[in-house]
């Protein structure tokens, strides 16, 4: 029996290996992979993909309401039955095949009211302008369109439209429209001046395709848009504004200009109507002894210097050193420079390419700012105790800044059609319907920036595998996808507003999703460096788990083999 | 109180002479980043190159707000710079590069590759300054110079870490998405300088390296009076090109290609345009080196004849 329990103990021992090593392999397989994996995979939130993927393909819808209002003596009695009435038209354009705009215009047709006739018989058409918005104020995004007779005297002989200064306009009704013609007739007589009120007061698709340019690189349209589009900074929840004073010749020139109450008066009105579509801040500087880089010459003609177009070129970037920014945000500076010359060197004037004195003796930069060269050598007489007091004529520099600045936010309107009268800019250096048309493009810019961020962050997620993702981001992404659907929706309805708003939380969680800190993608390793890791680590324990594996297989063969030469 | 203001009258003649000058090259401002990844006092070089190329580019216009200039360590105030507060291009110690006034960005051991990487994509935390930010727009042309110890796909940062190939082509593709970029003009000056643009496929991106896979950069002489050598070949080369370049000059990409040919530079430089949209004899070297404003004269202005007051 002590020979049975040998043979037995072998036998188990043996056995036992077998479970061991079997055991060992079940759990590094059913364990130990698993957690290896889990442990060694980058985190990456959920994020919308089927959402975003939507949102790659743009279908933009913009509405515009119009009222057409026609005063006395414009529609015949048998017309003014028809109306009031509303008509729908869209306006389709594939932009790419990613992208797509509508215009939806909804046109209301009426006729005046007692006191809008009243208001349309007065002397001229700037104050009938401004006794009509006495009477209604129009909502954002929308027209008021007044038809007045051949015979009205606010319009100048050659002129058929005037465009005042809130969201009115006053189109004169051609001679032969008198009699006789049916209100459909009428209407599509009317229809292409509408149309061109629109496009100047409202959106035009040149202006709405360039906003799409982040989303699409569009190929030349016309020269002056690529201009437009190069010169205005891009959309950005604010802006810096840093207004200086250069005087290089301080010994000669005490200069004082009224800053604070000239940005208070000038500026701020203007920034004020543009809160809802960006935030500003404003501050100013002088700086002493900064010379303009450039020699002018001197044109004994006018007797006085002169600065050719070609070397304005190469005046900022000397200056620009010296000017310093804020260094606590990220936001885009706006540099508005009044350049005094100095006492040798005045009067100076700049000079355009047809050697053509410029009026208001300033130039610009698109994305930067403003340049405007003041001579002060008026003010004082040859006799003159240097240094000289100079008070800075602030209404003069504001006006010329306040010009630049619509420039430069491109607010500036590119050139209406022939036989338009546009109203000056109002109090506060902005019309409403100025107003109405950034914020068509803005919210236009932004929804497309903001598609595109989304969805590139995407797929650059998807295609770099080795980025982890937090949840804050998913988080911002889920928030922009919201935002952008919403502000998709209200530009639909119409509601510029609310879809202005809605576009710039879009643009502001996008951007804060895709330049998070945290999404820098690991290290790249090739796989050899990846394999010399693990190697060391794994080999070591699998082997001998692998030999006994194959052991117990062999193990199990022979058996079947003796068991099979058994039974012969 | 009224505004005596013109009334606009829109007449189809507009000045059509400044919308020209644009379209030449489609950019609108100018940023360098450049980068000097090795430490210690016998890379003097590399920080001597990197110097040279930020002095050319300030000379020519770029100020010191649109550069990010990365140097991983200090040679001027190295203890053992025999003639401190210098930084040597040529052991005729005419040019020193070091200047009066530069401005380096990122110093020390702030120069890591994450921090480059962060740079480059914008992902840099909120606490960031402005100076240590690249905030280029759809319509900048960026110069990026890299220089230091690299081999085949990879660049050596302060001795411990390295990029790799792929990931800078995958921090331009980054920069590509978001816009961050009009045209990019990469240089590198390492050995085996060519390996590191072999990926990059993102669209507008002009390459030049000085050497290529298989290939050592090599230095261009040494000053015995400091110990060390001062310069590469290449980057000495290239400096003496862009001295003679001013802002107005028209020289071209083309010029830049023929910079160190081989008998100077004992290695062969190369370049790759494949990604460049434009023929690169139309790129001017001033679009990268240079910031030539585009500038449009002021025609309207609003007629403010009295303090504005609201009307109601």
């Amino acid at each position: 029996s002590l020979c049975k329990s040998v043979i037995y103990g072998i036998i188990t021992y043996r056995r036992r290996g077998q479970l061991a090593a079997l055991s060992i392999a079940a759990v590094v397989i059913i364990v130990g992979v698993p957690l290896w994996w889990r442990t060694t995979e980058t985190y990456r939130a959920w994020l919308p993909v089927s959402q975003i993927n939507e949102l790659s393909n743009l279908q933009l819808q913009l509405s515009a309401e119009v009222e057409v209002v026609f005063a006395r003596g414009t529609v015949t009695p048998e017309q003014q039955k028809k109306v009031p009435l509303t008509q729908i038209q869209d306006e389709e354009h594939t932009v790419d095949e990613d992208t797509a705009l509508r215009y939806r215009y909804e046109t209301k047709y009426r006729t005046a009211t007692i006191m809008e006739e009243d208001a349309l018989n007065q002397p001229t058409a700037a104050e009938a302008d401004l006794s009509l918005h006495t009477l209604s104020e129009s909502p954002c995004g929308s027209l008021v369109v007044y038809v007045i007779p051949e015979s009205s005297s606010l319009l100048p002989e050659d002129m058929d439209v005037y465009v005042g200064q809130r969201r009115t306009a006053l189109l004169r009704i051609g001679a032969q429209m008198r009699v006789g013609k049916t209100l459909d007739q009428l209407l599509a007589h009317l229809e292409p001046r509408i149309k061109q009120v629109l496009q100047v007061m409202s959106f035009s698709h040149t202006d709405i395709s360039a906003a799409l340019s982040d989303r699409v690189r569009l190929s030349p349209g016309n020269k002056e848009s690529i201009a437009d589009s190069m010169r205005t900074f891009k959309s950005s929840p604010g802006y810096e504004i840093t207004f200086s004073l250069l005087n290089p010749d301080p010994k000669s020139h005490r200069l004082h200009w009224d800053i604070e109450g000239a940005v208070q008066t000038y500026i701020q009105p203007l920034l004020t109507k543009l809160a809802s579509v960006a935030n500003f801040s404003i501050d100013s500087q002088t700086l002493y002894y900064a010379m303009l880089g450039v020699n002018p010459r001197f044109d004994s003609s006018l007797s006085a210097y002169t600065l050719h177009s070609d070397s304005l070129a190469h005046v900022i970037n000397p200056v620009e050193a010296r000017l310093g920014s804020n260094a606590a945000s990220s936001n885009p500076v706006l540099n508005f420079l009044l350049y005094v010359p100095d006492a040798h060197h005045s009067p100076l004037y700049i000079h355009d390419r047809k050697k053509q004195e410029v009026p208001s003796n300033a130039f610009h930069s698109p994305r930067w700012g403003g340049i405007m060269v003041y001579n002060v050598n008026g003010f004082y007489g040859p006799e003159a105790v240097f240094p000289v007091d100079v008070n800075i004529n602030m209404a003069k520099v504001m006006g010329v800044f306040l010009a630049q600045l619509r420039l430069l936010l491109g607010v500036q309107s590119s050139t209406a059609p022939s036989g338009f009268l546009v109203a000056p800019c109002g109090s506060n250096g902005l019309a409403d319907w100025e107003l109405d048309r950034l914020m068509w493009s803005r919210s236009v810019e932004n929804v497309a920036t903001a598609t595109t961020t989304i969805t590139s962050l995407a797929q650059l997620l998807e295609q770099i595998g080795n980025i982890v993702i937090n949840d804050n981001i998913a988080e911002q992404v889920s928030s922009a996808v919201t935002s952008l659907q919403l502000a998709v929706a209200e530009l639909e309805t119409g509601n510029l507003r609310f879809a202005l708003q809605y576009s710039k939380e879009a643009i502001l969680a996008s951007e804060r999703a895709f330049f998070d800190p945290s999404l820098l993608h690991l290290l790249y390793f090739p796989d050899d460096q990846k394999f010399a890791i693990y190697i060391p680590l794994f080999l070591p324990m699998c082997v001998p788990i692998l030999l006994s594996l194959l052991k117990i297989v062999s193990d199990a063969r022979q058996k079947r083999r003796e068991k099979q030469a058994k039974k012969d | 109180m009224s505004l005596t203001g013109s009334t606009r009258r829109f007449s189809p003649l507009v000045p059509q002479e400044n919308a020209g000058q644009f379209f030449s090259s489609g950019h609108t401002n100018n940023w360098a980043v450049l980068v000097c990844t090795s430490r210690f006092w016998f890379n003097y070089r590399h920080v001597a190159n990197t110097l040279s190329v930020y002095r050319s580019v300030k000379r020519l216009g770029i100020p010191d707000s649109h550069i990010v200039l990365m140097l991983a360590d200090d040679m001027a105030c190295n203890h053992r710079n025999p003639k401190p507060a210098t930084v040597f291009s040529h052991k005729n110690m005419e040019l020193n590069v070091y200047g009066d006034d530069v401005e380096v960005d990122y110093r020390g051991y702030e120069v890591t590759v994450e921090n480059f990487l962060r740079v480059l994509t914008g992902r840099l935390p909120p606490s960031t300054p402005r100076s240590k930010r690249l905030l280029s727009d759809d319509r900048s042309n960026i110069l990026i110079y890299l220089t230091g110890h690299g081999g085949n796909g990879f660049l050596k940062f302060q001795d411990s870490e390295e990029i790799s190939n792929v990931e800078l082509a995958d921090a331009f593709e980054q920069m590509w998405q978001k816009r961050r970029y009009n045209e990019l003009l990469f240089i590198i000056d390492t050995c085996q300088g060519a390996s590191m643009y072999e990926r990059f496929y993102s669209p507008n991106l002009m390459a030049l390296a000085s050497s290529q896979v298989g290939e050592d950069s090599l230095s261009h002489q040494p000053d015995l009076a400091i110990g060390v050598h001062l310069m590469d070949r290449y980057t000495f080369y290239l400096l003496e090109f862009l001295e003679d370049i001013h802002p107005s000059s028209k020289a071209n990409m083309n010029d830049l290609f023929k910079v160190c040919p081989k008998s100077q530079c004992v290695s062969t430089p190369g370049h790759r345009t494949d990604l460049f949209l434009r023929d690169p004899g139309s790129a001017l070297i001033t679009d990268f080196f240079g910031s030539v404003r585009k500038v449009e004269i002021t025609m309207e202005t609003i007629n403010l004849t009295e303090p504005i007051h609201s009307f109601r």
